[in-house]
């Protein structure tokens, strides 16, 4: 079985990711909105849990009546460099308070961790050819940050940070 | 000038562990070029044609004699003994070896300094008015905005990976001098009729391959909602700017295609949500970065000095140096003086090691240790009295700092072009260098009054030809460099894009069409008209007439094959 960081640790990873055009096995599944989109009324039917994988390029402000039925929301980085799934885990997290896993699939590398972490992404499926001891250290880069994220609704400033030395 | 507290140390010298990581793991072989490319740019680093190219960060201009003196040493002891003041207020290194820059980041961190996105697809260093905190048109300070909108934007975890560069630009005078206009966002404060400080915001100006001037899409925005207007509109930009294209990717390609007012629309529907939020700016918040920027201690009776009058009629040189290369200052008695970094046969911006620790050190004698960079690539000392002038002038020039030529046609903005440039077509330098010879008497350099110059290497414009009253850009036919020639930009308030002269001119012909074009000017010109207000008077044609005779053999310009060269690293 694959293996994810979840809340910092590495932990086996019991959803299995399912193409469009596969059966549905029984246990948790990752499916793709289209097939969400297309298959809604019989996929609520469903018992097992279901997570949806969203296109950087999904407005997550259309999918506020669906996140209730998602444990899990799978946002892409098709590449490591498109930074578009940043915005959308903030808005889940922040907007639309989304207290499910945000889990970051594709190009997901140790060096964009931090950030992901502060975006509000809780779990991350480390690309299969990098090592997750390693990976692990990303989120040890920064010890504060300056701005409000999805960790932290406070900036800086307005932290203490004049009371501690 | 802002001071580092704990925590402002902490994560620049977290930084600097982070990159010696990255660094160490590229040359191990863990990161493949492509994932460190990003890495690296955040830092400053680019690979360029000889060796690696180091951008330091210098935050909205302000530097102490302190960090200039670091800067002298890393040029020694890194690089090759000298450094390159931009057109966006930092410096750049251009022979520093990749195995050592963590070590040159650690050395800048110890005096308060860093790379920290200086290049990338992220928020860049914020750049402001040179003459900050000591205009004498001056509304409202944007040193502590600056320092504000650094600390929002260091490290965003969301807009750390944009769709491209981002450039913010403040000013707080009735004059622009930081080209605010032709800024990812330009921010101009200014006080409503309650006296209230705010912004008016200016959003998708640019230049590279698609010059645009800024549209204004808030009029006035309140103090307190900077931070999250800033936030509403770079997640807009994050989710909608384009990504398929890097020549279209910039905010100003996502304005025009959608509009200012619908852009501004949705700006302002993201905005809805978070403008009460923990990004709220609060007084205390901008009262103890004010703390930072209070005035140095003037002397109160600076201005009862004789001494400045006397040696201006007495010493000629000196006269003129101070007619161009001191402005005036909002306190009495005192000037700012630039530090001219145009010395003939020298590129434009650069300053050598022993240069800056000079500069240094008249910081700290004549004006309370402070320097500036400024965007058309000289220095600046902002607090000098006035009576200190003339042997600071005398300093100046036995270092070769006092070419009494700013705002002339030799006070050019140039960019490095293919000295050091991996995607020039022409070096700007050696154009630079042959306008300087042809164009080498003062008398008629003053004669000519204020003109701005700009030339760039390349479309990618770094050398803002689009916006100076005289444009030269460098374009590549068929392996041989052809110049370019643009009139009538400007980016001040009055800003406006150049119109292309005509046919681009060859290498060697460069200076002979500009001596051409300035003629027409000297037969037109009315009164003591400028250069840019003749030319909006008159339009292009006559300068076109005259521009060509004697050049038959000038072709139509080509346009420039988008994928000639790989653009990945423009700056
Ligand atoms: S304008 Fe072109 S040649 Fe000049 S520095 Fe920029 S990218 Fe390089």
């Amino acid at each position: 079985m694959a293996h994810i960081i979840k809340n910092r640790q590495i932990i086996e990873d019991s959803w299995q990711t399912i193409a469009d055009d596969a059966e549905l096995p029984t246990g948790s599944v990752l499916i793709s909105l289209a097939r969400w989109n297309q298959e809604r009324a019989a996929l609520l039917e469903r018992s097992d849990p279901l997570g949806v994988r969203l296109p950087n390029t999904a407005n997550i402000a259309d999918l506020v009546a669906d996140l209730p039925h998602w444990p899990v929301v799978a946002l892409e980085f098709p590449k490591f460099a498109d930074g578009r799934a940043y915005s959308q885990a903030r808005l889940l997290r922040e907007r639309y308070g989304y207290q499910g896993e945000i889990r970051a699939v594709g190009d997901v590398l140790r060096d964009q961790l931090w950030f992901m972490a502060r975006s509000g992404f809780d779990a991350f499926a480390v690309r299969a050819d990098r090592s997750l001891e390693d990976a692990l250290a990303g989120f040890g880069d920064f010890s504060e940050s300056y701005q409000p994220g999805a960790d932290q609704s406070l900036p800086l400033y307005r932290r203490g940070r004049f009371t501690k030395t | 000038m802002y001071q580092y507290d704990h925590y402002d140390q902490t994560l620049v010298d977290e930084r600097v562990a982070q990159f010696r990581g990255q660094v160490q793991r590229y040359l191990a072989g863990e990161l493949t070029d492509d994932e460190f490319r990003p890495l690296r740019l955040m830092n400053g680093l680019y690979l360029q044609r000889h060796a690696p190219m180091l951008r330091v960060a210098i935050p909205y201009g302000l530097l102490s004699a302190r960090q200039l003196r670091t800067l002298a040493h890393i040029a020694r002891r890194y690089d090759q003994g000298y450094g390159h003041f931009t057109t966006r207020q930092n410096i750049q290194y251009n022979w520093p070896k990749l195995e050592e820059t963590p070590d040159i980041l650690a050395e800048l961190a110890q005096v308060e300094m860093h790379a920290i996105q200086t290049s990338g697809n992220c928020i860049r260093n914020v750049t402001a008015d040179h003459l900050s905190g000591v205009a004498p048109d001056e509304i409202e300070d944007p040193r502590i905005y600056c320092e504000i909108i650094r600390q929002w934007s260091t490290f965003h975890p969301e807009f750390s990976y944009l769709p491209r560069k981002f450039k913010i630009a403040v000013t707080g005078a009735a004059h622009d001098r930081a080209a605010a206009q032709v800024h990812d966002i330009g921010l101009n404060l200014l006080r409503n009729a309650q006296g209230e400080i705010g912004f008016r915001v200016l959003v998708g100006g640019g230049l590279g391959r698609t010059p645009i001037i800024g549209q204004v899409i808030r009029e006035f925005l309140p103090q307190r909602d900077l931070l999250s207007y800033l936030e509403a509109i770079l997640r807009v930009y994050n989710q909608y700017g384009r990504r398929d294209n890097i020549y279209k990717a910039r905010i100003k390609i996502l304005v025009k295609a959608l509009g200012a007012v619908e852009f501004r629309a949705q700006v302002e529907a993201e905005w809805a949500y978070i403008k009460d939020s923990g990004l709220t700016l609060d007084q205390a918040e901008v009262e103890r970065v004010r703390s930072y920027f209070t005035p140095p201690p003037y002397e109160a009776d600076a201005a009862a000095d004789s001494s400045l009058a006397q040696w201006q009629i007495g010493d000629p040189a000196f006269a003129a140096w101070v007619r161009h290369n001191v402005a005036d200052h909002k306190t009495p008695g005192y000037r700012n003086v630039f530090v001219a970094l145009k010395t003939p046969g020298v590129a434009p911006g650069d300053l050598t090691a022993d240069q800056m620790d000079a500069v240094a050190d008249f910081a700290d004698r004549y004006s309370f240790g402070q320097i500036r960079a400024t965007h058309h690539q000289n220095l600046l000392l902002p607090d000098v009295r006035q009576a200190d002038l003339y042997p600071l002038w005398n300093a100046l020039a036995a270092q070769k700092l006092a070419a009494p030529v700013i705002g002339t046609l030799a006070d050019m903005i140039c960019c490095p072009g293919l000295d050091f440039c991996s995607l020039a077509n022409a070096s700007s330098l050696a154009i630079a260098h042959q306008i300087n010879e042809k164009f080498d008497r003062l008398d008629y350099l003053y004669d000519l009054g204020e003109l701005r110059l700009n030339l760039s290497g390349c479309m990618n414009a770094c050398g803002h030809h689009h916006v100076g009253h005289i444009g030269i850009l460098g374009v590549d036919k068929k392996g041989e460099e052809w110049y370019q020639i643009s009139l009538g930009g400007s980016s001040e308030n009055d800003v406006t894009l150049g119109d292309i002269l005509g046919p681009s001119v060859a290498k060697t012909e460069v200076a002979n069409t500009l001596e051409r074009v300035l003629q027409v000017y000297i037969e037109q010109r009315q009164d003591d008209e400028r250069f840019l207000d003749t030319y909006r008077r008159i339009g292009l044609e006559p300068f076109r007439a005259s521009a060509y005779v004697n050049e038959p053999e000038a072709i139509a310009p080509r346009k420039l094959r988008a994928t000639q060269r790989p653009a990945v690293e423009a700056a």
